[in-house]
């Protein structure tokens, strides 16, 4: 049985920009899949098509057990969007976005009412529920648009780089909120860039790249591909990078063809793939001594998922770079600008 | 800690058809008056225009204008205010453009979008409350219009009869406001794009002048100009002078004409616009 977001073949292009080309999804019920790429990935696109905003070129899609091209406004009763940017409406009070979003998803003018003030509650909105969304901060908006998205409870939810732009302290937050949606059985598809949380929060990941999925599994499995644990080390002066080098290389895992030192001789840090743990590191500390290189700093780290992309894709998540987002050409401009005003 | 999932209902089967499509754009058609309302810099900014127009064509031009062979002022401002009603009306284009181009650019496209609501129901719930801002507008004028000379003659059904029509005249151009707003990118952009072309087709009728006095070749636009019919119409029934003489359809049966040239525009640009929006991605 196909999961309660499910994506076969999924083809979309923009001109000449082949946004998406070939997206192939299966996300079980009641589980988080984090779809991670860098910016133009085509991430933004693929939320777009099942959420029933744009219509693929080929493909298909089922979401919450409907198609989502066939009967898209079936689908659009059981799914909630959260974007990027936070589409409030800004003249409207919080209280006044909620009810209206509840009113379009046809509730009754008192039920969707009542709806508001739970979300108000949960979101540390109530006190300013009644002061229109113009005066809320980044975070408040951003917190006033997921609540906008829960107001049905919809079992399926889709999250777009929920929390580009966020503080730490609303980041969390929003991260015990998703923890919460997926305890009540929710199944959620988010996007970001950041690995970090994708590792956090998903149980499963799909690493995305020019519209195409690169890898999937869990976090674990993708690290796994990645190689195991790794050495780093800072080293006091940039002449004893070369010292610690031989030394680091005697430890570091053939075969693997990642065993090399890689060294970044700007911040004077070395790192090796190593197996064997902290009793290693010990050694390595010794070693070190031994030939007289003095350590800034120095520790043992499970490769992040920042490795595990570079691995795959051969660059770096490319934050700064243009996103497409779904739109073709000039338009994607003005997301850019709202993006900076966002953050 | 369960408020997020338990015991909420899920969002109610759609009612579909015309009683949701309805309720969608009076949902939609309220949240746009409370943004009026918490904008009312717009709403004055809207009227000092028209209000401006009326002193500037009654006692800047009005002095050397004939109407009919008078060249009363007087008689001139009378002619005037259904011209200037009318194109008040149409300026409700730029509103409605500016103010979905506005929500496309803010994201909030994209939400109702998602959302299990009728199809047109943003379009229409902006276009009514257009229509609302623009019977305020209406009102304002009229005071102004009395204030200097502008009567009504025969009788007050006559006279509602009249705004209606002009009503009729605005909802239609907010639908043209529409698509205008749908097809830019940014709202600064439907705002001027929705005003440039209202002056070559306001102008080009018998708003301000006869279209007796005008060239061979664009008297016909004039009599034509669906704005035109509009305004003859008004004339007619508030009896205030300047009626165009003319052998034309629209001259001869102007509130026939300006009725069937309104249903027109709603149902071309009605169609165009919830196409467009279907299909809209910023």
């Amino acid at each position: 049985m196909p999961g309660a977001i499910y994506a076969e073949g999924l083809v979309k292009t923009f001109g000449d920009v082949r946004a998406l080309d070939g997206v192939d999804l299966d996300v079980p019920e009641g589980t988080v899949l984090g779809l991670l790429g860098p910016n133009g990935a085509g991430k933004t696109t693929t939320v777009r098509v099942l959420t029933t905003l744009i219509q693929p070129d080929s493909g298909r899609a089922v979401v919450a057990g409907i198609d989502v091209l066939k009967h898209p406004n079936e689908v659009r009763r059981s799914i909630g969007l959260s974007g990027q940017f936070a589409a409030v409406d800004e003249y409207l009070t919080g209280r006044e976005n909620l009810q209206m979003v509840g009113q379009l998803y046809q509730m009754k003018a008192k039920a969707a009412k009542e709806r508001a003030g739970e979300l108000l509650d949960r979101f540390r909105l109530s006190d300013a529920a009644d002061r229109t969304a113009k005066t809320y901060s980044g975070g408040m908006r951003r917190r006033l648009d997921l609540a906008a998205a829960l107001v049905v409870a919809p079992p399926v939810m889709f999250m777009d780089e929920p929390t580009t732009g966020l503080d730490p302290r609303n980041r969390q937050a929003l991260w015990d909120v998703i923890n919460e949606l997926v305890a009540g059985g929710t199944t959620l598809l988010l996007t970001t860039q950041y690995l970090e949380e994708a590792d956090h929060l998903a149980h499963d990941i799909c690493v995305v790249d020019h519209g195409k999925v690169i890898a999937r599994g869990t976090a674990d499995q993708l690290k796994a591909q990645t190689g195991g644990e790794r050495v780093e080390v800072v080293v006091q002066q940039p002449e004893m990078i070369a010292g610690a080098r031989d030394v680091l290389a005697r430890y570091g895992v053939a075969g693997t063809g990642h065993g090399d030192v890689s060294v970044e001789n700007h911040i004077r840090k070395l790192t090796v793939p190593v197996t064997g743990g902290a009793k290693l590191l010990a050694e390595v500390i010794r070693d070190l001594d031994a030939v007289g290189v003095g350590i800034d700093d120095i520790g043992l780290r499970r490769p992040t998922l920042d490795d595990v992309f570079i691995y795959l894709t051969g660059h770096a998540a490319e934050r700064e770079e243009e996103e497409e987002n779904g739109t073709a050409g000039a338009a994607g401009k003005s997301r850019k600008d709202r993006k900076e005003k966002a953050s | 800690m369960t408020t997020l999932t338990d015991n909420v209902p899920g969002a109610p089967r759609p009612r579909g058809g015309v009683a949701q499509s309805i309720n969608d754009s009076l949902v939609v058609t309220k949240r746009n008056l409370i943004r009026m309302s918490r904008i009312p810099e717009m709403v004055v900014f809207g009227l000092i225009q028209p209000v401006m127009f009326v002193v500037l064509f009654s006692f800047v031009f009005g002095g050397s204008m004939s109407v009919g062979g008078n060249t009363d002022p007087a008689v001139y401002r009378e002619f005037l205010m259904a011209g200037i009603f009318a194109q008040t009306v149409t300026f409700a284009t730029a509103g409605a453009g500016a103010g979905i181009a506005d929500d496309m650019h803010k994201g909030l496209v994209d939400r109702f979008r998602s959302l299990p609501m009728a199809r047109g129901a943003v379009l229409t719930g902006r276009t009514l409350a257009d229509l609302v801002q623009t019977a305020l507008t209406l009102v304002v004028l009229a005071i102004v219009g009395l204030l200097v000379g502008w009567r009504i003659h025969n009788g007050v059904p006559k006279a509602l009869g009249a705004f209606a029509l002009l009503l009729l005249l605005g909802y239609a151009f907010s639908w043209i406001g529409a698509l205008i707003g749908l097809s830019v990118r940014t709202p600064e952009a439907a705002t001027s794009g929705g005003l440039i072309w209202l002056f070559p087709v306001t102008f080009v009728s018998n708003a301000f002048v006869d279209p007796s006095m005008m060239a061979d070749w664009i008297r016909p636009i004039a009599e034509w100009n669906p704005f035109s019919a509009t305004v003859q119409a008004c004339r007619e029934l508030f009896g205030n002078p300047g009626v165009v003489q003319s052998d034309a359809w629209p001259m001869r049966y102007p509130v026939w004409a300006s009725i069937l040239y309104s249903i027109l525009i709603v149902f071309v640009f009605r169609t165009l616009s919830v196409r467009k929006y279907r299909s809209a991605t910023v």
